[in-house]
């Protein structure tokens, strides 16, 4: 199960900072992420609303608006930094390097195109095949998502296609110009349960085939469980944990993990469920220290006094806080 | 023993369960748009030149330096500054600047009037059609589309013609080419929200149309029509001094600027400036008022 | 919260018919909508023939896919569309009947709360004038409405003073759904009725709101029909279960029960397509392929056979009934696997 890809970072990411400037307030919606991913690789982005985990991957496809976001921090991608390019690179860079699979595909596909022509565009700007090579290719992208009957439906508009559908003709565009890095903001969100299994089971499958980087934003445990090698979970615009999945959902390091594990409605008995209180804080107005301690049922008064340093309870995970022996200790005793 | 529970017999929750509220002041639609609208320097400087407009209307007798009716015969387009006269006079004599104040009165009533009446009517129509079923929003929609179909001048022509010259003529005949287009815009906002869930909530909880209309359509309506209206009333003073231009909105003596502009045409190669004088006092008036509305628009339509 | 508010024995005193009598009865309930364009005579059979009973005090959750009918069914038990055919029985009275409760009374009694969307509460209206204009609306005095408003807001969870004059677009999506839950419940109702109630939260979010509404249902006595795509929240929540495709019922029964259990094939895929928070439990194969049909043509017959692995020809040609169900424990299933009468191959298997 554990895609273990090696080689060297296919990307890292040091400290990225977005503020989103106003003339009333900066909102600061992330907060000096950290991480890095290899080729083959998914990596989960796990968090709620506000957590900044979206921002994070539009910040990455440089989508963020030029003027109202400040980006600092750096972002490589094979070595080449992303957040300098311009340009004929830059278009070159989104769609052909990196590729992004968004969360509605009916307000993400242009809805006067078919779905050839969004592929054949792809595939002519990027790759400069011919008109009759591209509309060869793009059949066999949609065949390659498992859309029935691709010879027709490459003529058919969005409108067309139900929401599954749809879904996998944009993970067919995403892919078509084979991308190093694939980036998928809650693809399956929008999508009924038996069809989210089976949107799933096939990025998997298209993502072990291409050997692809992936990076997953959601804020279902369950879809991380199900398609992540590794998963960073994000609140408040930090990555407060961080660790392969398995690991990381059996006995979670962080005091919000193991919220959010316990909150998750899943087969609890006939009692409360043990919700996390009160709600995330104001991206406006941080509380100082830990941003998560007015939550926090462990919180001590250092944890309010400075931001929790990065702790290793083992080599390949990190979590930001300074109880973390405390919240290992505790899921490893299940409760009653 | 059995009672009838009511809602207040519950004990309140503790105090760590209540949600912590939001950061920023307590401040309501309409107040968010004036705090916004007083960041715009451009809007706000071009309000006090509309002001200004309103002001020097209404205290016309005691800005204007003399009686805009009072002919003279040998006094008749004289230059800027002849005796006292500021901007010299009209073809009859008369003092031009008095006559452009005092046509500021007629001019901004012929401007506002229609737009308030076709706001009112117009808007009532096009909320009754939006909300209604679906014969009544085809009975209302497709008579809006006939007059919809003529050229505004045209039609104000055509209704000023048939009715007659004068000012309450001029204003019914402007309302009559005003009330579709508000109509229309008033219909489309009220059919975007009219199967909206909260519309749906307050019909769940009881309410009739008539207060649905009244405490839920209304509300959300108003912005789209004002922004309208806003943007019609520069359109309305140009059409209304169309209309006096060609005969049929005020009759003279009366002062009116697109009468004046009728009136010193023939004079235009005597004396030029004059001629042109009713003409900047229109095109200043509706340009300041087209780019407070543009502000006004900017400052409402702003995403929550 | 949750320990210290038990709940209190009483009467309601709108209830007619005791304990005994179900809530509500709905039977063969039909509703189709007419498509515009897509041919002559094509119906989009949103609602087809549902039938069921909710007892009081109980949840029922409905569930089941996009196109199965289930917000349409809600929209019809409180008449907010007419239905075409069927019958509505609240606490012994008809709906809309000659001598039963009129549509105005029902909803004096039965209530919604709507998924947050941000349509659900009117973006121009603080928020108490919006809890506070059911009670205005029959028949309370503004400061009387204002006042229940008060109340109701802090049994949510909002104190009135901070939240009251704040506009929905100031709350967060928590918040707004407490307050769309105090918009419902102002008005005193006895069953109501939560249609994708917690499906736009987060999951934290989620599992307060959950708390709140069983703490509300055990306080206030009310009977909950809780509809929901998220089977987990549904079997968490739920007494019983129902669960919808195109149109149609095609599995009741104990929550427990049916998820252990389920006898649909349908259910079956359903909960085999729930994911689980392991990460060494992947599931490799999809149970179902492909999207659902479209409600405008439904396949003749079983309408699940286009996608059953245990289709056979009189799947075709009969459709499946629900089976005769007794009281609140009976688990039944429209399938001719589940019917020893019906000639299919494995009938009385499931």
């Amino acid at each position: 199960m554990d895609a273990a890809a090696s080689g060297p970072p296919l990307l890292e990411i040091d400290n990225l900072c977005v503020d989103f400037v106003t003339r009333e307030a900066t909102v600061h919606a992330v907060s000096g992420a950290t991480f890095s991913l290899r080729a083959g690789e998914v990596l989960c982005l796990l968090g709620e609303s506000g957590s900044g985990k979206s921002v994070t991957l539009r910040a990455l496809m440089r989508l963020l608006p030029p003027r109202r976001a400040r980006i600092s921090g750096t972002v490589r991608l094979d070595g080449a930094d992303v957040l300098a390019l311009e340009g004929r690179k830059l278009q070159d860079f989104r769609g052909g390097a990196v590729s992004m699979i968004f969360q509605e595909p009916m307000t993400a596909l242009d809805p006067v195109y078919t779905i050839g022509q969004h592929l054949t565009e792809m595939l002519r700007r990027h790759k400069g095949l011919g008109r009759a090579a591209a509309r060869a290719r793009a059949i066999e992208l949609l065949d390659l998502v498992k859309i029935p009957s691709p010879e027709r439906r490459v003529d058919a508009y969005p409108h067309e296609l139900s929401g599954g559908l749809r879904q996998r003709a944009m993970i067919a565009i995403a892919l078509s110009c084979g991308p190093r890095l694939l980036l998928a903001d809650e693809p399956t969100t929008a999508l009924d349960a038996t069809v989210q299994i089976q949107v799933l089971i096939l990025l998997r499958r298209l993502q072990q085939d291409f050997g692809m980087g992936t990076i997953f934003v959601t804020h279902d445990l369950g879809v991380a469980a199900e398609i992540a090698d590794r998963v960073a979970v994000m609140y408040a615009g930090c990555i407060i944990e961080e660790g392969p999945v398995a690991d990381v959902l059996r006995a979670p390091a962080h005091p919000y993990t193991a919220g959010l594990m316990a909150s998750t409605v899943h087969d609890q008995p006939d009692q409360d469920i043990a919700a996390i209180p009160g709600s995330p804080p104001d991206l406006r107005r941080l509380p100082p220290g830990c941003s998560f301690a007015p939550r926090c049922a462990l919180a001590m008064p250092a944890c309010r006094q400075a931001f929790p340093e990065p702790v290793f309870p083992a080599p390949n995970r990190m979590a930001l806080c300074l109880r973390v022996a405390d919240v290992l200790q505790a899921s490893l005793q299940p409760t009653a | 023993m059995s009672k009838t529970a009511t809602l207040t017999d519950t004990p309140l929750p503790t105090d760590s369960e209540f949600e912590g509220a939001p950061a920023t002041p307590v401040r309501g639609y309409w107040q968010s748009v004036l705090v916004r609208l007083s960041r715009d320097w451009v809007t706000l400087a071009f309000g006090v030149v509309v002001l200004f407009i309103i002001c020097c209307a209404i205290f016309a007798p005691l800005i204007a330096p003399f009686d805009p009716y009072s002919q003279s015969i040998i006094g008749r387009l004289k230059p800027f500054g002849w005796r006292n006269h500021p901007w010299g006079t009209d073809e009859l004599g008369r003092d031009l600047m008095s006559r452009l104040i005092y046509g500021g009165r007629i001019s901004l009533v012929m401007g506002l009037a229609p737009v308030l009446v076709a706001t009112i009517v117009g808007g009532t129509l096009g909320v009754v059609g939006g909300f209604a079923g679906k014969i009544a929003n085809t009975a209302i929609m497709r008579t809006m589309d006939v007059f919809y179909a003529f050229p505004s001048i045209l039609l104000a022509v055509a209704i000023s013609g048939a009715m007659g010259g004068g000012i309450t003529n001029g204003i019914i005949s402007l309302s009559l080419v005003f009330i579709p287009a508000m109509c229309r815009v008033a219909e489309t906002a009220t059919a975007q929200i009219k199967n909206l869930d909260y519309i749906e909530a307050a019909r769940a909880s009881g309410a009739g149309t008539l207060a649905i209309v009244r405490h839920h359509v209304l509300g959300n309506v108003l912005g789209p029509v004002f922004i309208y209206a806003s943007s019609l009333v520069s359109v309305s003073i140009l059409l209304a001094s169309g209309l006096s231009f060609l005969g049929l909105g005020v009759q003279p003596p009366e002062p009116d600027w697109g009468l004046m502009l009728s009136t010193l045409r023939q004079s235009i190669y005597v004396d030029p400036l004059g001629c042109a004088m009713p003409g900047i006092a229109i095109f200043i008036t509706s340009i300041c008022f087209n780019l407070v509305s543009d502000g006004v628009r900017a400052a409402m339509d702003v995403r929550e | 919260m949750s320990t210290t508010l038990a709940a209190q024995p009483y009467v309601d005193a709108r209830d007619r018919g005791g304990a005994a009598q179900p809530m509500l009865i709905v039977r063969a309930l039909q509703r189709h909508f007419r498509v515009k364009g897509a041919g002559k005579g094509a119906v989009v059979r949103a609602v087809d023939g549902v039938s069921f009973t909710l007892f009081k005090g109980e949840t029922l959750g409905i569930v089941g896919e996009s196109g199965c009918g289930k917000s349409t069914l809600a929209r019809l038990l409180l008449h907010l569309i007419v239905p075409d055919s069927g019958e509505l029985v609240f606490d012994g009275e008809a709906v809309a009947a000659p001598r039963g409760i009129t549509v105005a009374a029902l909803r004096r009694q039965v209530q919604m709360v709507f998924q947050d969307s941000y349509a659900s509460l009117n973006p121009r209206m603080p928020i108490q004038d919006s809890v506070a204009f059911g009670p205005m609306m029959n028949g309370q005095s503004r400061p009387q409405a204002r006042r229940a408003a008060q109340d109701i807001l802090v049994k949510v969870g909002l104190r009135p003073d901070l939240f009251g004059p704040r506009y929905p677009h100031e709350l967060s999506g928590g918040q707004k759904q407490r307050v769309n839950i105090a918009r419902a419940l102002a008005m005193g109702p006895r069953m109501v009725i939560l249609d994708e109630a917690v499906s736009a939260l987060d999951k934290s979010v989620e599992a307060q709101v959950l708390n709140l509404l069983r703490a509300l249902k055990r306080t206030l006595n009310l009977t909950y029909l809780f509809i929901s795509h998220d089977l987990n929240v549904v079997r968490y929540i739920s007494d019983r279960v129902l669960v919808m495709y195109l149109g149609q019922v095609v599995e009741l029964g104990p929550a427990a029960g049916l998820f252990t259990t389920p006898r649909h094939p349908y259910t079956r895929a359903l909960l085999a397509s729930r994911l689980s928070m392991d990460a060494t439990r992947r599931i490799d194969t999809p149970p179902l392929i492909g999207d659902p049909p479209s409600p405008i043509n439904p396949p003749s017959g079983c309408r699940f056979r286009t996608r059953c692995a245990h289709a056979e020809a009189v799947c075709a040609d009969h459709m499946p009934t629900l089976g005769a169900w007794e009281d609140r424990t009976s688990h039944v299933a429209a399938c001719h696997m589940a019917d020893a009468t019906s000639g299919h191959s494995l009938a009385g298997t499931a």
